[in-house]
C-alpha cells in the first residue's frame, strides 16, 4: 500500500495536493484496492460548488457504488474526463489520476498526513 | 456450450403444433415482416438435450444449499407447481366472461384477504410485477395520499444507510429527495438521528425489519410513531418477510403499506429471471389510491400493469398459504429462525459473526480480521465454496459491514445440511491459513472460474447476432 509524503488524507479516503491555490483531488491506493475494480464513475461539471465533507460524485465497482466526497469547500475549476473512458486508472495509478480540481477554497475538512493516515488505514483493516 | 442460435440448422423441425382447426386470417401487408425471425432449427432431442445441459450447469435448490442472504432461496412444494399448471388457470384469459372466470377470481379475492391477515393491512393490489415494481407502487401510494391532501411540501424519504439499494433507487424514481440516516453500532435505526432529520418535508421513511442484518429493530413502534408523529407515512420492504410471517405483523407495527416478493416468501421458484410477482398492501386510508385492473375490478382504476399481474404466481402462494395454514406459516418463520441462528453458532469460532447476539432469519459474517491475517477476502471464501458444492452467500453487502458474507439458510434446510454447512466453512477457514493460494483463485472445479466482472459489467454481450 502506498502512501506518498507529500499528499493530505481524508477519513473517507480521498487525497489532495494543493498545487498553489488550487486543491488536487483523487482517491487514495487503500480506497482502491477496497473497492476492487472500477468500472463506472460519476463526474460533477466544472463550476459546480463542493463542500468539504459532501460527495461531489461516484465510483462503481464489481463490489458497490461509493461516494466520493470533497477534502475541501470550493468551486471546481477542472473534472479529469479521460477517466469516464478509463476508470480503471484509478485502480492502477490511483495518485496520478486526479479526478477534480477545486479553486476558491472557503473551508477544509479535517485533513492527516501519510504517517497518520497510513495508522488510520492499518486500523480499518 | 454452444448457444441455441449456434446449434440450430436451417430446415430442421420438430412436429409439436397440431393442425390449425381455426379460419386461418392474413395480417394486413404493411404490417407483417419482411423476412422471418432466426429462430433457432432443432430437432425435438437436440432441443431437450440443450434445456437438460443447461440445468446441468446450474445450481439450484434443487441441486443444493444456497444461503444467499437477503433473497429466500428456500424450497418450493411441488403441490404449489401442481396447482399452477391446473388446466382450469393455465387456459384462462383475463377477458374471458365473468362466468368462466369465477374461479380464478375466487383465488385472487382469498389471496388478497389472506395476505392482508399475514400483512395486517386492509387492502391489497397484485398488480406489480415483481419487488422493486412493488416499492415503487407502494411509495406512490404515500406521494398520492398526501397530494390528495394538498399537501405539496413534503419532499423527502427517509432511507437508513443499511437499506437495500433499490430503496433510494424507488424513492427517487417516485421524485423524492433521499435522506439517508446512519444506523446505530447494532444496524437499528439510530433514533437520535431519525429524528434529526424528521420534519414537515418528511414524506415518509422506508425500512426492513428485520433489518439488513438480520436483528429485529425493537424500537420499532417508536420509529413508526415517530415518522407519523411528523406527518410521514411508513413503507415496509417485505424482503425480510418469511422471518416474521404469521408471527409479528408490518400493520401492527405501525406501517401504511408494504411489498412483498411473493416469488421469494410464498413459494415461486426465483432467482432464473421470473416470472415474480407481487403483493402490495395498505392500510384503508391509503385503499383508495392502489392500482388494480380497470377491466377487472371496474373503470376508474389506475393501473401499473395490466390485468391481474402475474396470476400463476398468485396461485402458487394461495396454496402455499392454504397448504402451511394458520399454524404453519409462523412455524416456517420460527424454523427459519432456528435455522440461522443454528448455523451461526456452528459457525462461530472460526469466522466472526459482524452481531454477536441473536440473529433473526439471516446473519452477516465480517471477514475483515481474517482477510488481514490471511490474506484471504470474502471473496475468495465464496468462490471457494462453488468447489464444494455450496452457492455463495450474498457478498459485500450490507455496505455498513466490511468484508460481509450474509448468510440466510431457510427453514426447509435440514439439520444435517446445516451441520456440513458449518463444517464446510471450517474447512475453509483452515484451507486459508494453509493455502491461500488456492483460495483467490477458486474455483477450479465449476464449469467456469472467475470471470472478467470488469468487461462483464463496462461491455457486456448479452443478444446473439447473427454471423
Amino acid at each position: 500500500m502506498n502512501f506518498p509524503s507529500e499528499l493530505k488524507y481524508t477519513k473517507d479516503h480521498e487525497w489532495l495536493k494543493m498545487e498553489g491555490d488550487v486543491a488536487v483531488v483523487g482517491i487514495t491506493d487503500f480506497a482502491q484496492h477496497s473497492l476492487g475494480d472500477v468500472v463506472f464513475i460519476t463526474l460533477p461539471q466544472e463550476g459546480d460548488e463542493v463542500t468539504a465533507g459532501e460527495s461531489f460524485g461516484d465510483v462503481e465497482s464489481v463490489k458497490a457504488v461509493s461516494d466520493v466526497m470533497s477534502p475541501v469547500s470550493g468551486t471546481i475549476s477542472a473534472v479529469n474526463r479521460d477517466l469516464e473512458d478509463a476508470p480503471e486508472n484509478l485502480n492502477s495509478d490511483p495518485y496520478g489520476s486526479w479526478i477534480i480540481r477545486i479553486e476558491g477554497i472557503t473551508g477544509t475538512e479535517d485533513l492527516m498526513d501519510a504517517a497518520a493516515y497510513e495508522a488510520f488505514c492499518a486500523e480499518e483493516g | 456450450m454452444k448457444l441455441i442460435f449456434e446449434k440450430s440448422v436451417p430446415g430442421r423441425k420438430m412436429t409439436l403444433l397440431p393442425a390449425c382447426d381455426v379460419e386461418t386470417v392474413e395480417l394486413p401487408a404493411g404490417l407483417r415482416r419482411a423476412s422471418a425471425p432466426a429462430l433457432p432449427e432443432l430437432s425435438e432431442t437436440d432441443l431437450s438435450r440443450h434445456y437438460t445441459e443447461l440445468n446441468q450447469h446450474v445450481h439450484g435448490v434443487n441441486c443444493g444449499f444456497y444461503p444467499l442472504g437477503s433473497c429466500t432461496m428456500k424450497y418450493n412444494p411441488r403441490i404449489d407447481e401442481e396447482m399452477a399448471a391446473l388446466p382450469g388457470f393455465t387456459g384462462i384469459h383475463p377477458l374471458a366472461p365473468a362466468s368462466a372466470t369465477e374461479g380464478c377470481r375466487e383465488v385472487l379475492d382469498t389471496a388478497k384477504q389472506y395476505l392482508c391477515e399475514v400483512f395486517g393491512m386492509d387492502a391489497c393490489t397484485f398488480q406489480p410485477a415483481a419487488g422493486a415494481h412493488g416499492e415503487f407502487t407502494g411509495v406512490l401510494l404515500i406521494k398520492q395520499y398526501h397530494l390528495s391532501r394538498g399537501d405539496t411540501k413534503r419532499t423527502k424519504i427517509i432511507v437508513p444507510d443499511s437499506a437495500h439499494g433499490t430503496n433510494p433507487a424507488t424513492a427517487h424514481m417516485c421524485g423524492y429527495d433521499v435522506v439517508n440516516i446512519p444506523s446505530a453500532p447494532d444496524g437499528c435505526v439510530d433514533l437520535e438521528a431519525l429524528k434529526a432529520v424528521l420534519g414537515d418535508d418528511t414524506a415518509g421513511l422506508m425500512l426492513t425489519n428485520p433489518n439488513t442484518v438480520g436483528i429485529f429493530d425493537e424500537n420499532i413502534l417508536e420509529i413508526t410513531r415517530l415518522v407519523h408523529e411528523a406527518g410521514g407515512l411508513c413503507y415496509y420492504d417485505g424482503a425480510n418477510l418469511n422471518a416474521v410471517m404469521g408471527v409479528v405483523r408490518p400493520g401492527d407495527m405501525g406501517f401504511d403499506c408494504i411489498h412483498s416478493n411473493l416469488h421469494k416468501t410464498f413459494a415461486t421458484p426465483h432467482g432464473g429471471g421470473g416470472p415474480g410477482a407481487c403483493a402490495v398492501g395498505c392500510k384503508a386510508h391509503l385503499a383508495q389510491f392502489l392500482p388494480q385492473s380497470a377491466l377487472m375490478d371496474g373503470e376508474g382504476h389506475i393501473q401499473v400493469r395490466s390485468f391481474a399481474g402475474n396470476f400463476l404466481v398468485v396461485v402458487r402462494a394461495l396454496t402455499y398459504l392454504m397448504t402451511l395454514g394458520r399454524e404453519g406459516i409462523p412455524e416456517a418463520a420460527q424454523n427459519a429462525v432456528l435455522n440461522a441462528n443454528y448455523l451461526m453458532q456452528k459457525i462461530k469460532g472460526t469466522f466472526a459473526p459482524a452481531f454477536d447476539r441473536i440473529c433473526m432469519h439471516e446473519f452477516v459474517l465480517d471477514l475483515s480480521e481474517f482477510k488481514k491475517q490471511t490474506g484471504v477476502s470474502a471473496l475468495d471464501v465464496a468462490k471457494t465454496l462453488i468447489d464444494y458444492g455450496m452457492h455463495p452467500p450474498t457478498m459485500y453487502f450490507p455496505l455498513i459491514v466490511h468484508e460481509a458474507l450474509m448468510l440466510e439458510p431457510t427453514e426447509t434446510e435440514s439439520r444435517e445440511t446445516l451441520d456440513w454447512a458449518a463444517d464446510v466453512f471450517r474447512q475453509l477457514f483452515d484451507l486459508a491459513h494453509q493455502d491461500p493460494a488456492y483460495m483467490h483463485s477458486a474455483p477450479h472445479n465449476a464449469q467456469i472460474g472467475r470471470p472478467d466482472e470488469v468487461r462483464a459489467t463496462r461491455t457486456p454481450v448479452v443478444r446473439w447476432v447473427k454471423a
